[in-house]
């Protein structure tokens, strides 16, 4: 088969590369970049979540489930993170109809209940510790150290980038780069409370079945 | 000719927010989907069985609740894309998971009677 190129230069000669780079505005591709990367995050839980499949009923003789998991409080726990979302979500309402003071308001709010989401779970794990249940004890521990931290570590910096958030949004208004941001925060803060699901769903409450 | 080169920009509008009465109701959706669970789990009205099966059937719905409500995925987003790239990573999750529980209990249960191994040997 003959090539024939698909590009003609305006004197009639054949092209057979692109003149110039197709032009892109800033940031077209930011989003659907951003939720790669969360795939790939996503792919980074479903490891640790295999992991602690594998080695979650490895007590080494030391407390299982059972023993240490206290429901309630993780009950209190996801619903910090659930509300976070739903007032994440009127943060981007409010900036859809280019409200400033709106969207600082939900955002901070968000802020408040991430922040008493970290320090119930930082409790959790300091009492556990406190108990000889640390992640030295066994397999199970430390898988499940692992995974809850890690999950608690994305909700850390979501937190840290929240509030840089904030402080542009207070310099810059709404403009179309922190709309960008704040978009691409929205994500990663409802796909943090979509491995929450997975969390409490697998480790603890499968656990206390056990 | 440079028209088509620059056409799918135009694709890109802008990212939906949602409404509010659809974060309402992925909200409401997600309270009656957590809540179920512990209840479940907390005062035990089932088998343990039944109980494992019905939790993680509601995690599967409130993970689909939030991917539409909060995420706004649908088949449209990104020209299609995003929805591509999610179906991938589910596919990826799902082989990784399974593949991973389901040959580590073959092993474990294989391995399990050391001592029958050495009398063997």
């Amino acid at each position: 088969m003959a090539h024939t190129p698909s590009l003609v230069a305006a004197d009639g000669t054949p092209l057979y590369h692109l003149a110039e780079e197709p032009h892109h505005p800033e940031g077209s591709s930011t989003m659907l970049g951003f939720w790669i990367y969360l795939m790939s995050d996503c792919l980074i839980f479903a490891m640790l979540f295999a992991t602690y499949g594998v080695l979650g009923t490895s007590y080494a003789g030391g407390p299982g489930p059972r023993d240490l998991f206290d429901l309630p409080l993780v009950a209190v726990n996801t619903s910090m993170l659930l509300f976070s979302s739903i007032t994440y979500g009127f943060a981007m309402l409010s900036m859809a109809d280019g409200k400033v003071r709106g969207t600082q308001g939900w955002l901070a709010i968000t802020g408040v209940f991430g922040l008493a989401f970290l320090g119930i779970e930082l409790y959790e794990f300091s009492h556990l510790i406190h108990e000889g249940a640390g992640p030295q004890r066994s397999a199970f521990l430390s898988s499940f150290f692992t995974l809850v931290g890690t999950h608690g570590l994305h909700v850390t910096f979501g937190l840290i980038w929240l509030v840089t958030l904030m402080v542009q949004v207070a310099r810059r208004g709404l403009i179309p780069a922190n709309r960008r941001r704040l978009m691409c925060l929205s994500l990663f803060w409802h796909f943090l409370d979509v491995i929450w699901i997975g969390v409490f769903t697998f480790v603890y409450l499968m656990g206390m079945l056990r | 000719m440079s028209a088509d080169l620059h056409d799918h920009d135009a694709a890109h509008g802008e990212e939906p927010h949602g409404s509010r009465r659809g974060y309402w109701i992925g909200f409401l959706l997600s309270v009656v989907l957590t809540a179920i669970p512990f209840w479940l789990v907390m005062t035990n009205p089932l088998s343990t069985q039944a109980t494992a099966l019905v939790i993680m059937a509601f995690a599967v719905v409130q993970i689909i609740v939030h991917m539409i409500f909060f995420l706004h995925m649908n088949g449209r987003v990104e020209g299609g894309w995003s929805m591509m790239a999610l179906l991938f990573t589910v596919v990826i999750v799902v082989i990784a998971l399974s593949g991973s529980l389901w040959v580590m209990y073959h092993m474990n249960a294989n391995m399990m009677p050391a001592q029958d191994m050495s009398q063997m040997g």
